[in-house]
């Protein structure tokens, strides 16, 4: 075979094949590179960190409106006393100022943390008017670093969930067509390694995860700043890991299948809990505890704590060693299942 | 090139049963090196079982077979590389083109020609930048044939080349096969279309619930049946009243079956049966309102055995 091109070899040309599918498949290339950057784009304007925002307070009093002017983080309204009112009860205001110095009164609602935090600024804004002068002098340095952001916590999340989709549903549906087409069973009359059918699957997968990523990654860096703190080769690492582990998944799912309605059912059973519980789009600390060493276990978790690990908190090959240990079970566990089950006609 | 010492393909008592029924049923059949060999009979006869258990796809319950002197139990990898396959509607890419449809195919065999020059043999050079979900029903199946010669077969295994075409893509077909059997290499095909059958092939086995119920050349078979030409005839209501035991004996005429509406004779010497069966039906008072002669086929010769046509469904 030596006189054959290297592109002549079998799974060069099943990997290449692999490839032209995909690519000619306009709706594949819309849910693995357009849809997450849309997605990043939309919740990245949705829930941007706005300038902190001044409160509303009301007063009937000339001179107390003048006094709470002088604080910055304050919006202080002259109005009548039944104005008063009814702003504080529609929520325009988060504070009634009212009487006059020596004697004022705070009417506000206690459990509302504005209604808190405008009583604390309207009161030293009035003392501070009145005279008072403070023993300690201080000064503010304000800090609003990338990083912290719903957008920086969102991307790993995003990148974790289309790695799993487009494994998953690649994988899912291109075996279970080729089954159901009889593909399948033409391919293994022939002399064709059947290793090399499955493996042109993994390899044009991850060679398509170089694209998405970048893509995912990329827009998210230029476009809102996400950090990329960690080693970039175990950000890789883990993308790769966490591909082979849903590619594995798909192919255990797609194993027996015959049909595409079945494998989409199948599909979403496996996939549905791990959009909720894994923590795409919230932290998955906020279930109970009770059910949190089950919700790591669950591959798409270990990809995103190990992705929002790397680029936001900076960690290293050590930190992301347990998250990588379960998708190595994953990867491991799903593919011999799925060998001793596959059905190739 | 002196023939090889073994039968291109030698199956014993082979028996395949599924859940719901027995697909071969004790089956023999045995191809000789360089004929095309065709198994004709009904949908649901076990043609396809029987094809797929001989290209190694199918695990046979019991009996054997042997594959240009190869079983699929030690030698299925150098039997993959000398075989071609050519499946019943397998649905090949849609998105690929002609030539990297065909050019994944070569590289699974270690010899073979080269890709343009497997498209020229199945004549689709026109369409070999083309999708493959944009060719006619015909060229797909040039496309699958060009597949399974994609490897230089020794031996080609076609199930049902040809059914759901329209005439004039069986016959390109059929040209393509002959080309193929010219080359001297070994052909089996399953059709329910008795011409087919008789143009292509050399022998023919007829398959009925899991066996062959009748092996030959088609010549030999249509032969057996004693007569070399068919008449039918109706008479509307007055075919119930017909004497057949005064037709059978008029010379010439070998067999006579009633079939709902109509008359078959099996007829010898149809200038001789055909004035005497005038004046026998004019002597019984039946009057005709159709005649129809036609020469003997495979068709009839499945008629004459199961007393089914092959295309009842």
């Amino acid at each position: 075979m030596s006189n054959r091109s290297f592109r002549d070899h079998p799974l060069v040309q099943l990997t290449l094949v692999r490839f032209r599918e995909f690519l000619r498949e306009p709706e594949a290339l819309f849910w693995v590179f357009i849809f997450p950057i849309l997605l990043a784009a939309g919740l990245g304007i949705a829930f941007r960190n706005r300038p902190a925002e001044v409160i509303r307070v009301v007063t009937p009093s000339a001179a107390l409106a003048r006094a709470l002017r002088s604080e910055k983080g304050l919006d202080a309204r002259q109005v009548s006393a039944a104005q008063a009112a009814a702003q504080l009860r529609s929520g325009k205001a988060a504070l009634v100022v009212s009487g006059a110095p020596p004697g004022v009164l705070f009417r506000y609602d206690d459990t509302n943390p504005e209604g808190r935090t405008a009583r604390m600024l309207a009161d030293a804004a009035i003392q501070r008017a009145a005279g008072r002068t403070d023993p300690v002098r201080s000064s503010d340095s304000l800090v609003r670093e990338p990083g912290s952001r719903y957008i920086d916590f969102l991307v790993p999340g995003l990148l974790g969930m289309n790695l799993m989709g487009s494994a998953i549903w690649g994988m899912g549906f291109a075996i279970v067509d080729a089954r159901r087409k009889k593909l399948m069973k033409r391919l293994i009359a022939t002399p064709m390694p059947r290793r090399y059918y499955l493996m042109s699957f993994v390899f044009s997968r991850l060679a398509l995860l170089v694209i998405e990523v970048v893509a995912v990654l990329g827009f998210a860096v230029l476009a809102f700043g996400v950090p990329l703190r960690g080693p970039v080769w175990v950000l890789g690492g883990m993308c790769v890991l966490g591909s082979l582990s849903f590619c594995a998944l798909g192919l255990l799912i797609a194993s027996r299948v015959r049909t595409i309605e079945a494998a989409s059912g199948l599909m979403n059973t496996a996939m549905m809990p791990m959009w909720v519980l894994s923590g795409v789009f919230f932290s998955s600390q906020r279930f109970p505890d009770a059910v949190l060493p089950l919700i790591r276990a669950l591959p798409l978790t270990a990809v995103i704590d190990a992705l929002r690990a790397n680029m936001l908190q900076g960690a290293g090959a050590a930190q992301v060693a347990p998250q990588a240990g379960v998708l190595g079970i994953w990867i491991v566990v799903c593919f011999a299942v799925a060998l001793k089950l596959f059905r190739w006609k | 090139m002196t023939p090889p010492p073994h039968p291109a393909l030698r199956v014993r008592n082979l028996r395949k049963a599924f859940a719901d029924a027995t697909a071969v049923d004790g089956l023999d059949l045995e191809v000789r090196a360089g004929e095309c060999f065709g198994l004709l009979g009904p949908n649901g006869a076990g043609k396809t079982t029987t094809i797929e258990i001989c290209e190694g796809l199918t695990a046979a319950d019991s009996g054997q077979v042997e594959v240009l002197g190869l079983t699929w139990a030690t030698q299925a990898g150098e039997l993959r590389q000398r075989l071609g396959i050519q499946l019943q509607d397998t649905q090949l890419s849609d998105k690929l083109t002609v030539t990297e449809t065909l050019r994944l195919f070569r590289s699974f065999f270690r010899r073979g020609p080269e890709v343009a020059e497997v498209i020229a043999r199945v004549q689709l050079e026109e369409k070999a930048a083309s999708r493959v979900g944009g060719l006619s029903g015909g060229q797909k199946q040039r496309l699958a044939l060009a597949c399974a010669l994609a490897g230089d077969p020794d031996f080609l295994f076609l199930d049902e080349p040809t059914t759901g075409l329209d005439p004039q893509a069986r016959r390109q077909l059929w040209d393509l096969i002959e080309r193929f059997r010219a080359s001297g290499r070994t052909i089996l095909l399953t059709t329910h279309y008795m011409d087919e059958a008789e143009r292509l092939c050399d022998r023919v086995a007829i398959m009925d619930h899991g066996k062959t119920i009748a092996q030959g050349t088609p010549r030999e078979l249509i032969a057996s049946i004693g007569g070399e030409h068919l008449i039918e005839f109706s008479a509307g209501d007055a075919t119930v009243g017909l004497n057949c035991e005064v037709l059978s004996r008029i010379e010439g005429i070998r067999d006579v079956r009633r079939e709902p509406g109509s008359v078959r004779l099996m007829v010898t010497e149809l200038h001789r049966a055909v004035p005497a069966l005038l004046d026998e039906l004019t002597r019984q008072h039946i009057p005709l309102t159709e005649l129809r002669t036609h020469s003997a086929t495979l068709e009839d010769v499945f008629v004459g055995l199961t007393g089914r046509h092959l295309r009842d469904e």
